[in-house]
């Protein structure tokens, strides 16, 4: 008995003087830095990234640090911020989302960043976002678009991209409005259950829905699976016309199209809300011609007429090969990033993130590689526009903006999709 | 891919948790074969296997054939561990962090059975599995190898007593435990788009299918393997949430029920 007491005492001791020493840690870390940590004269300015380069969303995380890297190097070439060359301070979270904040934490309290650049996907950026938050940083990212990253109520968070929700309205719109001869009677839905891929399927819905396109298969899967054969089958099985799947990485869409394929099944319409934006990292993948007719919605592709597009895309085909139409959107996304911090610093003359912050917020229109960015109360940038791509041609070469219909980039959509296989 | 993990660990005590990211090395050796020499998948397997037997051996030699004593199993997850992260390393610089996937004529094809179309390379890889898997058979109840193998899996200090060279024969397991994961990458590489950081999912689902079949076990590996598909296939109509769930509640289960696993034994491990 006496011995259980002791233990017990020991234990709340331990756990008082645990408590009372993150308590002191958090607080001495949090007052430390107060989003204002200014590189010392002469030094280089340095910007604290957490990416995901090992792990589930890999290829996204090295495309991302690709996209940094070509921003820093410009703007080195341009003399730095204010003067200051960038140091870009990457940490790896390997896709984790306690990682993720250890790293963030670690660049503010240890490495002493004076800026933050987001992570990739909506699943992290949003722990990210809050643990950054806490020490006063702002937070620009390219990759968290998911409404779960803004119903936070942060103030520090600031997407560049596309606001995920309605990514897939201008596909469902243009489904929608075929004349009743040429339009799909069924469609099926099968989606990972991430916070970037989720909330679009009910936008999407409502829309064909409302159109009389019946909806005959709809299932949600985690996103750790990895065996989608028994979905890939009952969507086969629904025989629908059309498939939209909400898949974050390319082996998911790949996993799906070599089922389809194998069942000899091909739908006259299949969209995929990530995976076949990633240039080469797709089209090598699923197969010689399969890519034909595949769709992705974003706000950017390596064709796009704006000229800092051009000149990055240029660039990033100097340093690490490929076509325009093969740059992942990730890199444009991870370059706007550093576009909007670097226009903020100027503008606030100095690395303080409470002023980049009020800066942010204030209803002021910038430029990037994606568009115009400006941000509403949320930190969401409404300027973006959703478009709608696909692959055409057999080649694997063409990757073309089809939508909004009447747009002048917009091309002829290929549909019905060629079958695949052929 | 199960078998070899479950071999080693059966004949060695070594919980090997880079069998992963060999595997994945065995897709990348496949890959590398079929897209810069044109050669077959299957056909490359003459290359890729012995070509992974010799990693094996090479990491038996320098790293794991050192560990003794009773901290050895513990000590082998931390070994193989690091080594899981050196290949991973190498990997993510050679192939960079696409993904990729093995591509021949009769990946994405499929033969109608009565209204069923059945994947070519189901069907193949099901008779490469047979085929792999009777050598295997054959080598260890059929060869005086073999009988050396079981010997030392039943109790290694009466096995070295009565003459067995009790290093060497866990050196050529490890080294077969390794091979064998050429054809599993293989097989793996058509099915699913992998880079090097697929290994993490490989590695969890082998352990949990050797734990479920018994440590040590090749038959309970297999029964495990097959299982762990079926179960997740069929919840998977009704619910994917619950699809792995299903399997870990059923592996839970079993361990409340047999903690060896379904095939283990524990007598054997007491020595």
């Amino acid at each position: 008995m006496n011995q259980s007491r002791r233990l017990f005492r020991a234990l709340a001791v331990t756990s008082v003087a645990g408590a009372a020493m993150l308590m002191v840690v958090t607080t001495s870390g949090a007052s430390g830095s107060s989003g204002n940590n200014p590189p010392a004269k002469g030094a280089p300015g340095k910007i604290g990234i957490s990416l995901s380069l090992t792990g589930e969303f890999s290829a996204d995380g090295v495309a991302f640090d690709q996209g940094y890297k070509l921003w820093a190097t410009d703007i080195n070439k341009q003399g730095g911020l204010l003067g200051h060359q960038v140091d870009l301070v990457v940490k790896s979270d390997a896709s984790s989302q306690t990682q993720v904040v250890t790293n963030y934490e670690s660049l503010i309290s240890s490495s002493h960043v004076s800026l933050t650049f987001g992570p990739f996907s909506s699943l992290l950026t949003e722990p990210a976002a809050r643990a950054v938050d806490r020490y006063g940083y702002a937070m620009v990212e390219g990759a968290g678009g998911a409404p779960s990253v803004f119903s936070a109520g942060l103030k520090n968070v600031f997407d560049v991209a596309l606001p995920v929700a309605n990514s897939l309205v201008p596909f469902a719109t243009w489904i929608s409005s075929l004349p009743k001869a040429q339009r799909p009677t069924t469609v099926a839905y099968a989606t990972s259950d991430d916070p970037f891929t989720e909330p679009q399927i009910p936008v999407a819905e409502k829309i064909m829905k409302a159109a009389g396109i019946k909806t005959v298969y709809y299932k949600v899967f985690p996103a750790e699976a990895t065996d989608f054969s028994s979905i890939a089958d009952d969507v086969v099985a629904a025989k629908a016309q059309v498939v939209i799947l909400g898949s974050v990485d390319v082996p998911t869409v790949q996993a799906f199209m070599q089922a389809f394929e194998q069942a000899h099944y091909s739908p006259k319409a299949f969209i995929a809300t990530a995976g076949p934006d990633q240039g080469l990292a797709f089209s090598k993948v699923v197969g010689k011609s399969n890519e034909d007719g595949v769709m992705v919605p974003n706000s950017w592709y390596g064709l796009a007429s704006n000229a800092a597009s051009k000149a990055m895309v240029a660039e990033y085909i100097a340093k690490y090969g490929g076509s325009p139409a093969k740059v992942n959107a990730d890199v444009a996304e991870a370059y706007a990033v550093g576009q909007v911090v670097a226009d903020a610093v100027k503008a606030t003359k100095g690395f303080n993130n409470a002023k980049i912050i009020a800066y942010l917020h204030s209803g002021v229109t910038l430029k990037t590689v994606l568009g115009s960015a400006k941000f509403d109360a949320l930190g969401e940038n409404p300027l973006m526009t959703a478009y709608t791509f696909q692959w055409q041609g057999t080649t694997g070469n063409k990757f073309v903006q089809v939508n909004p219909i009447g747009d002048p980039n917009s091309v002829k959509i290929e549909y019905p999709k060629p079958v695949w296989g052929k | 891919m199960a078998t070899g993990l479950t071999l080693i660990f059966g004949v060695m005590e070594i919980i090997n948790v880079a069998q992963g990211i060999l595997v994945i090395l065995g897709a990348y050796l496949s890959y590398a074969l079929s897209v810069h020499w044109h050669i077959d998948l299957f056909l490359g397997l003459l290359i890729t296997i012995p070509a992974l037997f010799v990693v094996g051996i090479v990491i038996e030699r320098l790293f794991l054939g050192r560990l003794k004593g009773p901290e050895k199993t513990a000590m082998s997850i931390l070994v193989t561990y690091a080594i899981a992260i050196i290949f991973e390393g190498i990997l993510n610089y050679v192939f960079s962090a696409n993904y990729v996937e093995l591509q021949a004529w009769y990946v994405n094809k499929s033969i109608p059975i009565f209204g069923i179309y059945i994947p070519y390379i189901e069907v193949f890889g099901f008779i490469m599995v047979v085929v792999l898997l009777s050598a295997l058979y054959y080598m260890l109840y059929r060869t005086r190898f073999g009988a050396s193998v079981r010997a030392s899996l039943a109790d290694q200090t009466a096995a070295a007593l009565v003459g067995i060279d009790v290093r060497k024969v866990s050196t050529i397991c490890f080294g077969i435990g390794v091979a064998v994961t050429a054809a599993g990458g293989m097989v793996y590489g058509t099915t699913t788009a992998f880079n090097a950081n697929t290994a993490y999912d490989l590695i969890s689902r082998l352990l949990v299918i050797i734990v479920l079949g018994g440590m040590g076990s090749i038959g309970g590996a297999l029964v495990a393997g097959i299982a762990m598909v079926t179960i997740e296939d069929i919840v998977n109509v009704w619910s994917p949430t619950w699809a792995t769930l299903s399997f870990f509640l059923l592996l839970i289960l079993v361990l409340s029920v047999r903690p060896q696993g379904l095939f283990g034994k524990p007598a054997a491990r007491v020595a």
